[in-house]
């Protein structure tokens, strides 16, 4: 008998993973650099050729990188929830303008808005490659020692920022 | 009106299949002759209530009827008429229809030629089938129905995905559920043998046609899906396994298992519950098939429309259909006897060792699919398994199987002895192996891989010749042609489709040793020669298609200076989507492809060019197209037709023939 | 003959225009490039290899592969950089480690558990043979009865 219930129990098996792929986003990669070192970078920023920003600009306190470009259309759709997280003042905002032309990008804050502290230029893609960006809007919680502590790939929206975000700010700063 | 009447229709055939699918069942199992009889005109209404729900959707597409939410979302006024047709399962809703309307094709067949048939066990066969269905007209009606309105209609429909927009569209769906939902008849017909428990050699004799039928069927959907890839998509590849991909060859390879295995329960009784599991596999694989794709559990390049949500349904309908059916096989297989006994070395024995090959590469070809969904199921991080991984599994598992793919016909039922076969067979191991030596070195290169894939081709080509030569010793009269067919047409399918996978095998081989790519930059009147043609590129106009613009490249390729073909690629923005595609142009021939796709514009009216030699790509779906002939002259076989059509005075000779 | 008209048409081509350029400077460089990046998987596309996909990023990708194998790194240093930023699920070989172990051998596996289930099937049926004769010719009959038309199994 039990030869012959060999194939049934295979396939339960499978119905049971399958009914699990089915509440998984198969498209979302998880970022191998949560829990490590974000990459150093220094990179004009967009306002002022002249300045640049690297990342000990930041050290010491909790911040938001967000990749972020002006011929993305996600970027739009998050744009709102950026502007609302920056007027709360719970931490800075960085932006990183990905592969973008300057006076696009600048007359695309002018229009709707400006959420960062400081936008840096990423205009090859290099440091959008090290941070493992493979499609824009991402955003990325770093703590005060540099460490990468989440990642957000696609547009962020109200529910991950009550729910996630927000409170990972403040459990990070508390520290 | 017309979406309404469709829709209605639809609802009635759920209320006809849910008589067909108990009340013949129940009727089979007490004896009941009347209930029984309500099986076939259940069978057939449900066809003709499926063909008007089918037959309105159509009409709402033709008919530009924005009105209907998915007319709206899967054409556009500008889509030309087939392309239209074709939309009809260019999205989630319609393949679900196209789906349940072939499988009332195949239920019609059943009331067609099935009239020899006991009657129980053609009520179990129709039973299981419209079982079958209630599942997939409830699925539509409670989750997908493709006739849902759209209020206040849309102006303008948001178009088919360009990338279906193409003949390959038109051809490659139908085909390919021809095949998937074709073994639900194999499966009907071992579900009712379960159930009756009469698994006999008749039972397998009916089943063997359909599932030969529905692998032919089969075979061509996948070689056209492949084909239309391979010019479609603009990289020049064939196949990718990609779940999709792999979602249709698993039910292939089970399915051919079950050709073979049916074949030893025919004329051996052997086998039997192995048949019946193999049944159940390839109708299951092909269910799972359907759930890949639909439910978006895995990506996959050719996966158009996934919804998750729908997943569940689907899922839980593979649980029912297939948990069911193996537990049935679990309850009542056990008490089905062994058949025959056979020597290890025997025909009987190769067929069985091949199926456990095929059923070994069915396996890690799932493995291998579903495993990303495993790790990422038990959180243990997202992997791919792509081409790499299943080449270099794939190939030694599929080898021996070619490899006995030779001997399996040569062997005698019962008992052979291996030195008379190693007799038999010396001189056509010595023919592949002096291919498989010398061929690659006349070619000018040699690899293992070449050296293995001439081996296994010429092996398939000569075992077959050595076959042919042994059977016309046992005909006797006639000239050679009279003594040729007089031959079964079962056994000239057999080796016809055993020649196509030769075909085939040196279809890849060729194509996998010897095809050369350039990706290069060209300005107006460059050229650039690849695999000894030159291409000269003369530049670029805008065309107009009904639905989209596009930018055509002009290639002149010549070869010895003699002008071999005028190609034209194109990079084509499709209005409605906004969308840009790239249109490989090729020049086909039997020993080569020329194929050019145009990349990006670059400076000084430049553009980047990929230009590719791919020799004897074509005899990749051309040993598909062969095998799926031998089939198709396989199933033409007088055995398999009513007696009362078969000439009486052959019967025995024939008889005797195929059954030695 | 032949020959000789393709050479005029060559060198009367050449005046106005030139061998086509390839994409890459150096062809050895193309070559690796070629080989690293078809069993690589693009992150946009999410079902094209990096050597195939048009995507802005697959590009970019390629570039900074190029660079790295034009710095002479190995192959492994290279994957290593890619798998550092986007994790396994760029590599379409999928590494042999614990958690694909049952990937890598199970095939083989299966092989070995069907190896085994032939081998015992084929002795069982073995013994059987010397038993019964396959099908009786009653069955023979019984078969061709009921392929005959309108003939009903009671």
């Amino acid at each position: 008998m039990s030869r012959f219930l060999l194939p049934l129990t295979i396939f339960a098996v499978m119905v049971g993973f399958l009914a699990v792929g089915l509440t998984l986003n198969p498209r979302e990669i998880p970022s191998p650099l949560i829990g490590k070192a974000a990459p150093a970078f220094s990179l004009p920023q967009l306002h002022d050729d002249g300045k640049t920003l690297s990342l000990d600009d930041m050290k010491g306190q909790v911040w938001l990188l967000n990749f972020w470009a002006s011929w993305c259309s996600g970027c739009r759709t998050e744009h709102p929830i950026l502007m609302d997280l920056a007027r709360s003042g719970v931490a800075p905002i960085y932006g990183m303008d990905y592969k973008d032309q300057k006076h696009e990008a600048l007359a695309w804050l002018d229009q709707w808005g400006n959420p960062y502290q400081v936008v840096a230029v990423d205009a090859a893609g290099r440091v959008g490659i090290d941070y493992g960006v493979y499609g824009v809007p991402e955003t990325y919680v770093i703590d005060k020692q540099g460490v990468i502590r989440y990642k957000q790939i696609g547009p962020l929206d109200d529910e991950t920022v009550t729910k996630k975000i927000l409170p990972l700010i403040q459990e990070l700063q508390a520290k | 009106m017309i979406p309404e009447i469709g829709h209605f229709a639809l609802i009635l055939a759920l209320c006809v299949a849910l008589v067909q699918g108990t009340l013949p069942i129940y009727g089979a199992a007490v004896g009941n002759s009347r209930l029984m009889a309500l099986a076939s005109p259940a069978a057939r209404c449900q066809f003709f209530l499926v063909l008007t729900a089918f037959g309105c959707l159509a009409y709402a597409f033709a008919s530009k009827d924005f009105s209907v939410l998915y007319v709206a979302a899967t054409s556009n006024s500008q889509l030309p008429l087939h392309y239209r047709l074709a939309a009809i399962w260019g999205a989630h809703e319609g393949s679900l229809l196209l789906w349940t309307f072939i499988l009332t094709i195949w239920m019609f067949a059943v009331t067609l030629f099935s009239s020899h048939l006991p009657e129980a066990m053609r009520s179990r066969i129709l039973g299981v089938m419209g079982l079958v269905s209630v599942g997939f007209l409830l699925f539509m009606l409670s989750v997908s129905n493709p006739f849902e309105r759209l209020i206040p209609a849309a102006v303008e429909g948001r178009d088919l995905n360009p990338l279906l927009q193409d003949p390959g569209m038109v051809l490659h769906p139908p085909m390919l559920y021809m095949g998937y939902v074709g073994f639900s008849v194999a499966f009907a017909f071992a579900l009712a043998a379960l159930l009756g428990g009469n698994l006999d050699a008749a039972w397998a004799r009916w089943s063997r046609p359909w599932t030969t039928v529905a692998w032919c069927f089969l075979t061509i959907g996948i070689a056209l899906g492949s084909g239309w890839a391979y010019y479609e998509l603009g990289w020049g590849g064939w196949w990718f396994w990609d779940p999709v991909e792999n979602a249709s060859f698993m039910p292939w390879l089970a399915g051919t298992a079950l050709v073979h295995s049916l074949a030893v329960t025919d004329k051996r009784g052997g086998f039997k519950v192995w048949t019946v599991l193999l049944a159940i596999m390839a109708f299951s694989l092909s269910l799972l098939g359907t759930f890949l794709v639909r439910s978006g559990v895995l990506t996959s390049v050719h996966a158009f429309a996934t919804d998750p949500k729908r997943g569940l349904f689907i899922l839980s309908f593979l649980a029912v259909v297939i948990g069911g059916s193996l537990l049935l096989y679990a309850w009542r297989a056990p008490r089905v006897g062994l058949g025959g006994g056979f020597a290890p070395v025997s025909r009987e024995g190769f067929l069985l060792a091949n199926n456990v090959l095929l059923v070994v590469a069915t396996g890690a070809v799932l493995l291998g699919t579903l495993y990303p969904l495993f790790l990422d199921a038990l959180d243990l991080g997202k992997i791919s398994v792509g081409p790499p991984y299943f080449d270099s599994v794939f190939v030694p598992l599929i080898t021996p199987a070619l490899f006995l793919m030779g001997v399996g016909p040569l062997a005698q039922w019962k008992k052979a002895e291996i030195p008379d076969l190693a007799k038999r067979v010396r001189w056509a191991a010595g023919v592949s192996m002096l291919t498989a030596l010398g061929l690659p070195i006349v070619l000018g290169e040699w690899t293992p891989l070449l050296s293995l894939g001439f081996l296994l081709a010429c092996w398939i080509v000569v075992t077959a010749v050595v076959s042919v030569r042994e059977q016309l010793a046992h005909v006797v009269g006639g000239g050679i042609g009279t003594r040729l067919a007089r031959l079964p047409r079962a056994y000239w399918g057999m080796l016809l489709a055993h020649c196509g996978i030769a075909v085939f095998v040196v279809g890849v081989t060729m194509v996998k040793g010897f095809e050369t790519e350039q990706d290069v930059r060209m300005g107006m009147g460059d050229v650039a020669t690849v695999g000894g043609y030159t291409f000269r590129f003369d530049g670029v106009q805008n065309v107009r298609g009904p639905n989209y613009t596009a930018v055509r490249g002009t290639f002149h390729v010549s070869r010895d200076g003699r002008e071999t073909a005028l190609l034209y690629p194109e990079k084509r923005r499709y209005t409605a989507q906004n969308q840009v595609m790239t249109e490989a142009a090729i020049d086909s021939g039997v020993v080569r492809d020329l194929y050019v796709s145009l990349g990006e514009p670059l400076e000084d009216g430049a553009w980047s060019v990929r230009l590719y030699h791919k020799p004897f790509v074509n005899w990749i779906w051309g040993g598909c197209l062969i095998m799926a002939l031998g089939g198709a002259l396989a199933v033409s076989d007088r055995r398999y037709r009513p007696a009362w059509r078969r000439e009486p005075q052959v019967v025995p000779a024939n008889a005797q023939l195929a059954g030695r | 003959m032949n020959w000789l008209f393709f050479l005029l048409l060559l060198v009367a081509g050449s005046a106005w225009a030139g061998e086509a350029k390839p994409m890459g400077d150096d062809p050895a460089v193309e070559a690796r490039l070629k080989q690293l990046a078809g069993e690589l998987r693009c992150l946009v596309c999410q079902n094209q290899t990096l050597a195939d996909s048009n995507a802005p990023l697959a590009e970019d990708l390629r570039r900074e592969v190029r660079e790295m194998i034009a710095k002479n790194m190995s192959d492994r240093e290279i994957i290593d950089f890619l798998v550092s930023r986007y994790g396994d699920f760029v590599l379409y070989r999928p590494p042999l480690k614990t958690t694909t172990v049952l990937l890598w051998a199970g095939p083989f596996v299966l092989l070995i558990g069907g190896g085994v289930a032939l081998a015992v099937t084929l002795r069982r049926r073995q013994r059987v043979i010397v038993e019964n004769a396959v099908i009786t010719d009653e069955e023979h009959r019984r078969v061709e009865r009921l392929l005959s038309p309108g003939v009903k199994e009671s």
